[in-house]
């Protein structure tokens, strides 16, 4: 049990969270043809669209309203109509998926009621999904943002099925932003193995998964299509993955009828033993050869790995879904975590295996983490790790400064048997040889009344 | 906010800017506000603009005040490299919440900038205002005075919320924050008569280094570079320049015209890219300062070493041109980079197809001009689907951009060179063109290239044919 603390510093040193806004757009970017469009000054978008950039290496679709001083003022209407007229004339999207700023909360812009004008105005956009998602900067962070717009979409696109018809092997899945693209591969190809048709909502490894497409495209490359978000009433079963999609989750239950599963993570032995039993469950399949095969290298590889992880001191800094996923994860496998910061509250953080769970900066982290064998978090951690000279692993978003960072697997038998040995490969890379001096005897004081009787 | 607004006017009215004298008295009053296309926009608000300006200082401690936004969506994301303090690495924010909104920011951004100078002790603090406390009405002047007259610290007001406009006029708004709060405000412990100013030069990539090397060999003094690798001291004292060079064409225009207007600085508009321009370049810093009673035979010293770099440069750009020659080469850059790029990249055999003249000033299109001669090659506005196309027609062999379009050309399995302000090389001065060249020839001969536009399996027809042919 973590007593959870917040920070009670007045100025933020380095920060560990980012906002809202461009969590939510980053959860638009899963659906094919969409285009995000955040309603703020243009900062807002372009400080997304390059940190997303340096993190996928691919191109974003992101739009602005483009607020300036006096728009906010007199209130965004204009520039919301405006930006979905040229949006659409520009990019002929699917979808645009508008995300308030501090700007426009602040003013008070009433986004849904603007849109029922920009409908009636414009019938010719009538095949344009248009959702609202109320992302205020000030409040939570970026988990929150996508969670609030996966909710959003749920409540505006999922159609309600007229008959209790249920495809008996169509399965939704709601993923949390802390699983990367090849996470969801990865758990494509697992649902897929138990003969189950999985719909996921965000779908990123179809958009951001980092691929050539066969022509031009101004808005997403891929993605989950509308016309399949509308079907997932129908599906049999939801599987949630993070606490953050809980929201989502009960919405689609009582939308639909829909019953879920949540699970809290999908990395490590235990956890990915219940997805598995859960699947196999639904889906009335005994579990597959290949998955078989699998636990039992992962199995293999914590024997392996454990002699290395048992005993090391880790400090993590990351969202609190992706923070209570590693830090319960290396706790099985005999880390202590010697730090744990996060970003906003979650009722995860009381359950995280340490004493103090504080919502703060990478500031507070640095101080927390001097002295421990590894260091976890986004790349921003750069400066920390190199100033303390820790061996440093990057997770969550942003990874700016190495490859690859759309395909970290860490989900399934498989992610968890690799994520072992890249981070035990990061302990073994730190070990230090014995020298003669590595064992002497600690300095006693000399106690000057025995050296008394001794002259 | 009054105060801010006038600012504004003056800025866009700014007599040495030739894109705002150019335009209509009624335009010019709009500022930049037609790259503000809801929907269609791209690039920075103007707090993002008065931070790429300002933020390469080195020893001050940058805050934010704002939400988490505007700091924590964009920190550590600038290449500007400091040759002492890490301090400006540090990211410093309010990050405020409901809480702030309501009962306003003030408090707490006093207490915060309290704790700044507690703790980390910086050469002084840059206070930068955005949209959400500009809204709420927090005085961001009036806490600062107070702050810095407690702290006994030059506390600066950078009052530049993202919404009064784009990146660029954040640029010059941060140019007037230096004017009215740190420019002349100390004054240095000696001068001597070969000390000069660089504005609009931010040290990406260490791009100074390569520049610096030779005026310190010519015994000229950067008293200060603005902003680039600066210590907050210098630019205090940047006064007593006797002469300045402007590095970038627009972005701080005002600063060098009113340092000239106050304190007497000439300058001159010039750039460290391409061979003929950093020859120019230190000729005309030469020239300028012997005007201002630097010994004469500093101009016959900085021939010598004009004559000695170019004949240097030239022959190691040399072994390239056989195999760059007749590379065809599509650059797309703001303004002033186009043309001083070009001569280079034609002379180690490139073939410039086109250029982008969007962000160029008539007088930049005209080098251009000079230099491909030929109307065609120039576009002003080429949409992201047209540029594919381009590629994807293999009408150009390599393109040079910036990272936004970066994966315009990479899609269309294209060589592409990054030379906006993101880049991770430098390529300033003669060693500069010599490392660019390099690049192109990189990024032209990879191997990967032949193997990534084969077809795959699949597409294959001879394949498909010979399989036929054995399974019949």
């Amino acid at each position: 049990m973590a007593k959870v603390t917040v920070s009670q510093k007045h100025c933020t040193v380095n920060p560990l969270k980012m906002s809202q806004p461009i969590g939510a757009a980053l959860a638009f970017m899963g659906v094919e043809g969409s285009m995000p469009l955040l309603h703020g000054s243009q900062g807002c978008t372009s400080f997304g669209l390059v940190l997303f950039v340096r993190h996928f290496r691919e191109a974003i679709p992101m739009q602005t309203t483009a607020m300036s001083e006096v728009a906010t003022v007199l209130g965004g209407f204009d520039n919301i109509e405006q930006a979905i007229v040229n949006i659409a004339n520009r990019t002929d999207p699917r979808l645009i998926g508008i995300c308030t700023t501090g700007v426009s909360e602040i003013k008070g812009d009433d986004v849904n009621g603007f849109l029922k004008q920009v409908r009636a105005n414009h019938p010719e956009l009538g095949h344009i999904a248009l959702i609202a998602v109320s992302t205020p900067d000030f409040q939570g962070a970026f988990q929150n943002g996508w969670a609030a717009a996966v909710t959003r979409m749920v409540e505006a696109l999922v159609e309600v099925p007229i008959m209790e018809t249920r495809f008996s092997r169509r399965i939704n899945v709601l993923p949390g932003c802390h699983l990367s693209p090849g996470d969801i591969d990865e758990l494509r190809d697992i649902f897929e193995t138990f003969d189950l048709d999985p719909y996921f909502l965000p779908d990123l490894s179809g958009s951001l998964d980092g691929h050539i497409p066969a022509a031009f495209t101004p808005t997403t490359l891929g993605g989950i299509s509308l016309e399949n978000i509308r079907k997932m009433g129908s599906a049999c079963w939801t599987v949630a993955i993070g606490e953050q999609m809980r929201g989502a989750a009960i919405t689609l239950e009582h939308r639909t009828g829909v019953p879920f599963k949540l699970f809290d993570r999908l990395t490590g032995l235990a956890a990915n033993d219940d997805l598995i039993g859960f699947l196999s469950q639904i889906s009335g399949l005994l579990v597959p050869r290949k998955i078989r095969r699998q636990r039992s290298q992962l199995v293999d590889a914590m024997l392996d790995g454990h002699f290395y992880f048992g005993g090391k001191k880790v400090a993590v800094a990351a969202e609190p879904d992706l923070l209570a996923t590693i830090t319960h994860w290396l706790h099985e496998m005999g880390c202590e975590i010697q730090a744990a910061v996060t970003t906003t509250a979650s009722p995860l953080l009381k359950d995280i295996p340490t004493d103090e769970v504080l919502i703060g900066d990478l500031e507070d982290y640095e101080l927390r983490a001097a002295g421990a064998n590894l260091i976890v978090t986004h790349s921003h951690g750069r400066q920390a790790a190199e100033r303390l000279g820790i061996p440093f692993f990057r997770v969550g978003i942003p990874v700016f400064d190495r490859l690859g960072a759309g395909h970290q697997v860490t989900v399934g038998y498989r992610g968890t048997r690799d994520l072992i040995f890249t981070i035990g490969n990061l302990f073994l890379a730190d070990s230090h040889e014995p020298a003669p001096t590595t064992w002497l005897l600690p300095v006693q004081e000399v106690n000057p009344l025995v050296s008394l009787h001794v002259s | 906010m009054s105060q801010l607004r006038a600012k504004m006017q003056q800025v866009l009215n700014e007599p040495g800017c030739v894109t705002n004298q150019a335009k209509p008295t009624d335009e010019r009053k709009k500022g930049c506000t037609k790259l503000l296309a809801p929907g269609a926009a791209a690039g920075g608000c103007a707090f993002d603009g008065a931070k790429i300006a300002l933020q390469p200082i080195t020893d001050v401690a940058h805050l934010i005040h704002g939400p988490i936004a505007c700091e924590g969506n964009s920190w550590d994301g600038r290449g500007s490299k400091s040759s002492a303090s890490q301090l400006y690495r540090t990211s410093f924010t309010t990050n405020m919440n409901e809480q702030d909104i309501i009962f306003g920011g003030e408090k707490h951004l006093y207490k915060a900038i309290q704790e700044v100078v507690e703790k980390y002790n910086p050469a002084a603090v840059f206070v930068y205002q955005t949209c959400v406390p500009a809204m709420i009405g927090d005085d961001l002047e009036a806490v600062c005075k107070a702050a810095a007259k407690k702290l006994g610290k030059p506390v600066v007001p950078v009052n530049v919320p993202g919404f009064v406009g784009s990146k660029n006029l954040g640029n010059k708004l941060a140019g007037e924050v230096l004017l009215d709060y740190v420019i002349g405000t100390e004054e240095p412990e000696e001068t001597t008569l070969c000390d000069i100013n660089i504005i609009g030069e931010y040290n990406l990539s260490g791009e100074l280094w390569q520049v610096k090397p030779l005026l310190d060999e010519l015994g000229i003094r950067i008293l200060a570079c603005i902003s680039g690798d600066a210590k907050y001291h210098e630019i205090a004292r940047s006064h007593r320049a006797r002469a300045a060079m402007m590095v970038c064409s627009k972005a701080m225009i005002n600063v060098a015209r009113k340092m000239e207007e106050r304190y007497g600085i000439p300058f001159f508009e010039g750039s460290f890219y391409g061979i003929g321009d950093m020859s120019d370049s230190l000729r005309k810093i030469a020239q300028l300062l012997v005007d201002r009673g630097a010994p004469a035979d500093l101009l016959n010293r900085t021939e010598i070493v004009i004559e000695r770099e170019e004949a240097r440069v030239w022959q190691r750009i040399a072994p390239y041109r056989p195999r760059l020659l007749g590379k065809r080469a599509l650059l797309f850059t703001g303004g002033v980079k186009s043309w001083s790029v070009v001569a280079a990249l034609q002379e180690a055999g490139l073939v410039l197809t086109g250029t982008s003249v969007k962000k160029s000033t008539p007088g930049d299109k005209e080098r251009i001009k000079e230099l491909v001669k030929d109307d065609a090659h120039m576009f002003d506005d080429l949409k992201p689907r047209e540029m594919y196309k381009m590629l994807k027609e293999a009408r150009a062999d390599i393109m040079l951009s910036g990272g936004r379009t970066q994966f315009v050309a990479l899609k269309a399995k294209m060589p592409w060179l990054d030379i906006n302000q993101e880049r991770h090389h430098a390529y300033a001065g003669y060693e500069g063109m010599v490392a660019l060249v390099h690049e192109i020839d990189k990024a032209l001969s990879n191997p990967i290239w032949e193997q990534i536009r084969r077809p795959a399996p699949w597409e294959s027809v001879a394949m498909d044919d010979e399989l036929a042919i054995r399974i019949a």
